[in-house]
């Protein structure tokens, strides 16, 4: 303030209250940046722990399906989980199909968990929705639960051949990741 | 003190809450379990109770015993198990010198390199080496066993309850199921490619059973090769493996626990005298 | 900060002189756990195990940082080299089966702690900050014990963290996001297993100050003891040293006697076969426990089978959660005027015969797979465990007719002649 002297003295009063104010601002901007900088430090230190790039990059599979055979389910791995595969016969079809929707812990139909004009495809996560758990079911002499689909052996959640919870602590469906069908016999899964 | 009590009416609800929760949830697996039917487990048999010289606090190794089971891995097991915890040095700890142990890993093939062209190539093992593995990979596992990986035995008495009788027991143990299992569990049958065994816990193993025949392996030392002893033998020999400090492990417990001992005793002693002068007399 | 009698640090030569007055450190642990710190001249041998809790934590760190020298967290190599610990380093086996075994010796250690405060109240006026950083320590041991298992990358570590940090996605909209978050990932792998490795390496120091936090919370009001009568004069207490040291001295011994008895006869008992398996996103185990040490708070997770407003798996995690936070409201939740359980009848019976046999039955449950009766059982000793804190502890606590006290520590031990001397009445001083 080497400007202060300078002035006359009946300036004095408001320069100081002027100089006060100013003052405070610069506090309180000092503090503000100091906050701002702090979310800066604190934006990169929480965000390291969000999935790199190399695991980000791995986040897309591609299945053939040609070689499942009916009431056969092949094993794929969908960013580093298992995911199911399963070519339905027309019996798991009929039961899935004869279960009331609405009676289900997580109403879905068979229509809703499969893509039009693949009905006998069920491509689901292979992961418990429970506590993220392998469900047996997939392979050949598996058991299969109480409805024929899959079952988790580690707190016996059974799922019915729609991949549904039918009984058992798991609150959802087995999950239906987002996938599509690039060609007759191939899918794209994320 | 209206807000203490409050504090503590809150508590009350929600632990009325939490129980009523709880409660409805037993209520209604009763319930459950009252009107529906739930899968009755199929029984299986707990290992056999087997005596093995390294056994109990002062247990040792039978070195021997240990030979035979190398013997029995090495013409039974390893066809599709690996060892990959276990580097052929090792095997001086079961009696063998370096000579014998050199001759042995050197009579063994283990992924190399051509030293001239760089590309893959199979080499004589050194004693440095680990057990090879029969195939190069899972993939190659699974595909040459239908589907069921032959798990690595390093560690298979540690990895499982009460490895070693386990181990031991399952090699012994197939057998057809009885007719009682089947009458009560028909599920129980052994499906294609499956061998049924009372030891394992879903009785049905990929694995065919092993050891078939006495005398499948012939003992340098003379011992009689049955199965029973066939099996015992590699059970041991796979204790080593899954822990080739047992022995020692044991030795050095006894000092360390005979000297706490003693100490303990001076710390109690120490502490009535330093005691005794303001404790009550007892009268 | 202590009582008028103690005694004061006498520095004895020349150069604990010019330390007492550069860096008094010397009389700092003369007043914390030396001559210079009075304590009650009752306490029974239940109160050794905080020192014992102390040692095992050093004892922790003294093994964990040596087995960080010979360690690799990554998933590629780390089951791979904890076997190298256990066959090629020296006296690798007996660091690993220590730090393992200490592990578990801590949580006896602790867990005894703890319920000799519940028994003996020690979370009462004046005492409540003692209490609740105890409760912030068991909070942070049970992070750093659950890490720690995720390490060797067994079955049982990557399927037990799949499993807890499935817990948080439970939690509506935001937690899927927040599993994947704290895994770095989709599912348990390198990302996880480093980031696990580098808190389990820095949250023992954390316990370390907040363990200096509770012993220092601890030397304002002084102990507690088996009365629950507080201190009145100079005779009811002796020197923590000699008196206190030699008698944790001598329970140092017993529990070091019970623990190298584990870790050179049965290192493995406590543990789950499970884990000698290489851990394997594809194949699940038959059950999934955690360490044993949590199967009581596991137990409370999975009692929740039903749905009932909320999804069963949001109440079994709120529960879990909610079974230990709800130890920091204690203090204001058990409002009798009498510490110990041993003058209060009715809350005695319920801590033997409703508390106690309620953690056994949940610790048996937590520990058994998911099918009944353990189901059934651990529903009801889950309602009774909440009951027990949030609703009869606060309401026994204002109808029990307390037992007399004795006047003081010193009629307690010396009998109660002292009684007719001083003429006082045995109403509860509070």
């Amino acid at each position: 303030m080497a400007d202060t002297t300078a002035t006359a003295s009946t300036e004095t009063v408001a320069q100081t209250d002027d100089g006060i104010r100013r003052r405070d601002f610069l506090d309180i901007a000092a503090i503000g940046a100091a906050g701002v900088g702090g979310v800066f430090i604190v934006y990169p230190l929480v965000s390291q722990m969000a999935p790199s790039k190399d695991v980000l990059a791995a986040s897309s599979t591609e299945v053939d399906v040609s070689s499942i055979e009916p009431g056969q389910a092949i094993k794929a791995v969908f960013r580093k989980q298992p995911l199911f595969v399963k070519r339905l016969t027309d019996a798991e079809i009929a039961a899935a199909n004869a279960t009331a929707t609405g009676s289900l812990r997580d109403p879905q139909s068979l229509e809703d968990r499969t893509k039009e004009g693949h009905r006998d495809i069920l491509v689901t996560m292979g992961v418990c929705t429970h506590l993220g758990c392998v469900p047996l079911g997939a392979a050949e002499g598996e058991v299969k639960g109480e409805y024929g689909g899959y079952f988790c052996p580690c707190h016996g959640s059974h799922y019915d051949t729609a991949g549904r919870i039918r009984k058992g602590p798991a609150p959802t469906n087995l999950e239906v990741p987002e996938y599509e069908f690039t060609s007759d016999t191939v899918i794209q899964v994320g | 003190m209206t807000k203490l009590l409050s504090v503590r009416l809150v508590a009350i609800l929600v632990g009325l809450g939490f129980a009523f929760v709880a409660l409805f949830a037993f209520v209604i697996g009763a319930y459950n379990a009252a009107t529906e039917e739930t899968a009755a487990h199929v029984p299986y048999e707990k290992p056999m109770d087997i005596a093995f010289s390294f056994d109990g606090p002062f247990g040792k190794w039978d070195k021997a015993q240990l030979q035979r089971g190398l013997k029995v891995y090495d013409e039974v097991c390893s066809a599709c198990h690996s060892l990959k915890f276990v580097a052929f040095r090792n095997l001086e700890e079961l009696g063998y010198d370096e000579g014998q142990v050199k001759a042995y890993a050197a009579s063994k093939q283990v992924p190399g390199i051509d030293p001239n062209t760089g590309e893959a190539a199979m080499r004589p093992g050194l004693p440095t080496d680990y057990f090879p593995s029969p195939y190069p990979n899972a993939v190659a596992a699974a595909a040459a066993n239908n589907n069921a990986i032959p798990p690595d035995l390093s560690l298979i008495t540690k990895a499982r309850g009460d490895g070693t009788n386990y181990v031991a027991s399952l090699l012994m143990g197939y057998q057809a199921p009885s007719e009682e299992l089947l009458a009560e569990h028909p599920e129980a049958a052994p499906g294609p490619g499956l061998h049924h065994n009372p030891y394992f816990p879903n009785l049905n193993l990929a694995m065919a059973p092993p050891l078939t025949t006495d005398g499948q392996v012939t003992y340098d030392d003379g011992t009689e090769a049955t199965i029973e002893q066939m099996s015992k033998d590699v059970a041991a020999f796979l204790t080593w493996t899954a822990e080739p400090t047992l022995v020692k492990r044991k030795q050095t417990g006894w000092p360390v626990l005979i000297f706490l001992l003693f100490a303990t005793i001076l710390a109690y002693m120490s502490k009535q005298q330093i005691w005794a002068a303001v404790k009550p007399k007892k009268d | 900060m202590s009582f008028p009698w103690a005694r004061e640090y006498q520095p004895s030569n020349g150069f604990t002189r010019f330390l007492d007055e550069k860096l008094p450190l010397p009389r700092l642990v003369y007043n914390a756990v030396g001559a210079g710190y009075p304590v009650p001249r009752n306490l029974s041998y239940f109160w050794n195990f905080g020192v014992l809790a102390g040692f095992f934590l050093v004892l922790q760190i003294v093994t964990g940082v040596v087995l960080a020298m010979h360690y690799a967290a990554n998933a590629q190599v780390a089951f791979a080299t904890t076997e190298h610990i256990m066959r090629n380093v020296n006296w690798g086996w007996m660091m690993r089966y220590a730090h393992a075994n200490g592990a578990s010796f801590f949580f006896i250690v602790v867990y005894m702690h703890i319920f000799r405060g519940l028994f003996y109240s020690s979370y009462k006026a004046p005492r409540e900050m003692i209490w609740l950083l105890g409760v912030v320590i068991f909070l942070l041991m049970m992070a750093t014990a659950f890490m720690g298992y995720v390490l060797p990358w067994g079955q049982m570590s990557f399927w037990g963290a799949k499993v807890i940090t499935g817990l948080f996605g439970a939690i509506p909209l935001i937690g899927e996001p927040i599993q994947i978050w704290l895994l770095g990932g989709f599912a348990p792998d390198n990302a996880a297993l480093n980031r696990f490795f580098s808190l389990h390496f820095l949250l023992p120091f954390v316990i370390a100050g907040v363990v200096i936090l509770h012993i220092w919370a601890l030397h304002i009001p002084g102990s507690s003891n088996p009365t629950g009568v507080e201190v009145k004069s100079e005779s009811d207490t002796v020197p923590f040293h000699p008196y206190y040291t030699a008698k944790d001295g001598f329970g140092l011994g017993v529990i070091l006697l019970a623990y190298f008895a584990m870790v050179f006869f049965l290192p493995n008992a406590l543990g789950h076969p499970d884990n000698y398996i290489e851990a394997n996103p594809l194949s699940t185990p038959a059950h999934i426990v955690p360490e044993w040490y949590f199967w009581p708070f596991y137990a409370i997770l999975r009692a929740f089978t039903v749905d009932f407003i909320l999804p069963a798996k949001l109440w079994g995690v709120i529960a879990m959660f909610a079974s230990i936070l709800l130890w920091f409201f204690l203090p204001w939740l058990d409002k009798s005027p009498v510490r110990s359980g041993h003058y209060r009848p009715l809350f005695r019976k319920f801590f033997w015969f409703g508390l106690i046999p309620t953690m056994i039955v949940l610790f048996i449950c937590g520990g058994a797979p998911a099918e009944e009766p353990y189901v059934m059982l651990s529903q009801i000793a889950t309602a009774y465990y909440f009951l027990h804190f949030l609703v009869i502890l606060p309401i026994i606590s204002s109808v029990e007719k307390p037992e007399p006290l004795p006047y003081s520590i010193t009629e307690a031990v010396l009998g109660s002649d002292k009684k007719a001397v001083l003429g006082e009445n045995t109403t509860p001083a509070v």
